[in-house]
């Protein structure tokens, strides 16, 4: 599957796409098929202040828990609560399937996050070992 | 939660290694052994498990051990290191038992074949092998029989579900309908002659594992041939991602965690495995003390009535948010669609519908007390 270039990802395998001061955030097509099945989400309410590198929340596939670590500094103003019932849609379509929107405190940070063309390069590595 | 620990420092393979690989099995490595934990390309963990529960699936469980006792004593020696009654197997069949400490806890859970008049071959867990084989050596010393570690002779191939018969049925001129559960038998399977077929699982559904040659050409000859007869009934391949879903819906133990060498046989509620009645066996003073004393925890099912999956190790707590007892497994139950979990609390939490909380990343998380097994296949009209 393909990366979008307008997403920018971190090596804890989220995107972030930002259209102004608005940013949404996801995980990535590699991070749910190295998780399998997804069965929980847990996400912050709206209003939550999230902080660049900080765990946010946290997925589950059958077999494992992982955290989810925000991409960038901001506060929650939507949050995709179609994934509390059906979070095997982050299976399907990872990229579609957003988890926050957040309005972006410092847009800067997003310099320090990886390109689609980057990320590729990242993931195909720790695919290796 | 101690981990069992490896007593090799070597991953090892089984003979099916390669042929997992090649299906695009993702790998993990568990109690020492490199083994497939799902097949993504043709299922994952939930099209896996369900797979059992509707259909058939078929697991390579080739690292599970192999101890035979054979000789004049030999059902002496089974009876003085089992819980269960070995005297009461008919030739060709089998039985759960386990294995105890002197102190009444687990060495390891088995299932107990009897093979012949005075052959039995005890079938134990990947993670214990050494360490099960060298305690029964150690422990039949006085009786005359031999031991033998047939661990890496096998490849043993579990094909569970309602229409594992009718798979394997196609493979064999034996017939299968004449092997109840928890019996086995001989027969040409896929031209191997005297192969082993046991109606044994650790699934909670109907199905049978075979124990076949151990080499590879064998072993992935069988597999693809499993595979191939069982395309009309839809079977996938299923990774220790569906096995470990698949028990804990039944309940059934596994080593490490519902039991250990810390635990006994009261507390795990396997009651009726354990026959007191017999003359003697290893852990049998011990269990009557305890039994004596009184239970200080016990087993039991949770289901999570509020959002979040209870996992191995995590607390369960009274309604005050004191700690009680702890998770030995939980996870999302692929065919009952809920978050369950086996717990150890004490006895004044146990009663059904009752309450606890479980601690999911520092917030106590409500579940209720509810009937084992969470699942039970359908009785058969």
């Amino acid at each position: 599957m393909a990366y979008p270039s307008d997403f920018q990802y971190t090596k804890e395998h989220e995107w972030i796409k930002a259209d102004g001061k608005t940013g949404t955030v996801g995980i990535t097509n590699y991070a749910q098929e190295s998780l399998g099945d997804i069965v929980f989400v847990d996400l912050p309410k709206v209003g939550t202040e999230i902080t660049a590198g900080k765990a946010f929340g946290s997925v589950e596939s059958v077999k494992a828990v992982s955290d989810l670590f925000a991409p960038a500094s901001g506060t929650v103003t939507e949050v995709n609560t179609e994934l509390a019932t059906a979070p095997e849609k982050i299976n399907k379509d990872a990229h579609a399937a957003w988890m926050l929107k957040i309005t972006l405190k410092n847009p800067a940070e997003l310099n320090a996050l990886l390109s689609a063309p980057d990320y590729e390069k990242f993931v195909a590595e720790e695919a290796g070992h | 939660m101690s981990a069992v620990e490896a007593t090799t420092p070597t991953v090892r393979k089984t003979a099916l290694n390669p042929v997992h690989r090649q299906m695009g099995a993702k790998m993990v490595e568990f109690n020492g052994w490199d083994m497939p934990v799902e097949y993504p390309p043709t299922g994952g963990i939930i099209a896996e498990h369900n797979a059992v529960r509707n259909g058939v699936g078929i697991f390579d469980v080739s690292h599970m051990g192999d101890i035979r006792l054979h000789g004049p004593e030999a059902l002496f020696a089974v009876q003085h290191i089992t819980m269960n009654d070995a005297s009461k197997l008919a030739i060709g069949q089998a039985q759960y038992s386990a294995m105890l400490h002197p102190q009444g806890t687990f060495v390891d859970d088995v299932i107990v074949h009897r093979l012949a008049e005075t052959d039995y071959l005890l079938v134990i867990n990947a993670g214990t092998r050494e360490k099960d084989f060298n305690w029964v050596r150690d422990n039949t010393h006085e009786f005359d029989c031999y031991v033998e570690n047939l661990s890496d002779d096998f490849t043993q191939i579990a094909i569970q579900g309602p229409k594992g018969v009718k798979l394997l049925q196609k493979l064999t001129d034996t017939d299968l309908s004449a092997v109840k559960f928890y019996w086995l038998t001989r027969g040409t399977i896929c031209g191997l002659p005297n192969t082993l077929i046991a109606r044994t699982g650790y699934t909670g559904e109907d199905g049978f594992e075979i124990y076949v040659p151990a080499d590879a050409p064998t072993s992935a000859m069988v597999w693809k041939k499993v595979l191939e007869a069982g395309k009309e009934f839809g079977v996938v391949a299923c990774g220790l991602g569906a096995r470990n879903t698949l028990r804990l819906e039944s309940k059934l133990a596994l080593y490490g965690h519902e039991i250990s060498d810390s635990i006994n046989v009261w507390e795990a509620g396997l009651d009726r495995f354990c026959k007191m009645e017999k003359l003697n066996f290893m852990g049998r003073g011990a269990l009557e003390e305890a039994k004596a004393e009184g239970l200080k925890r016990t087993l039991v099912g949770l289901e999570m009535v509020e959002r979040g999956i209870a996992r191995d190790g995590y607390k369960v707590l009274d309604d005050s948010g004191r700690e009680i007892g702890y998770v030995t497994s939980g996870s999302y139950a692929p065919f009952l669609k809920k978050n369950i979990a086996l717990a150890y609390v004490p006895p004044e939490f146990s009663r059904l519908g009752g309450t606890v909380k479980v601690e999911i990343r520092g917030q106590g998380v409500k579940a209720q007390v509810v009937p084992t097994p969470f699942y039970k296949r359908p009785k058969k009209v």
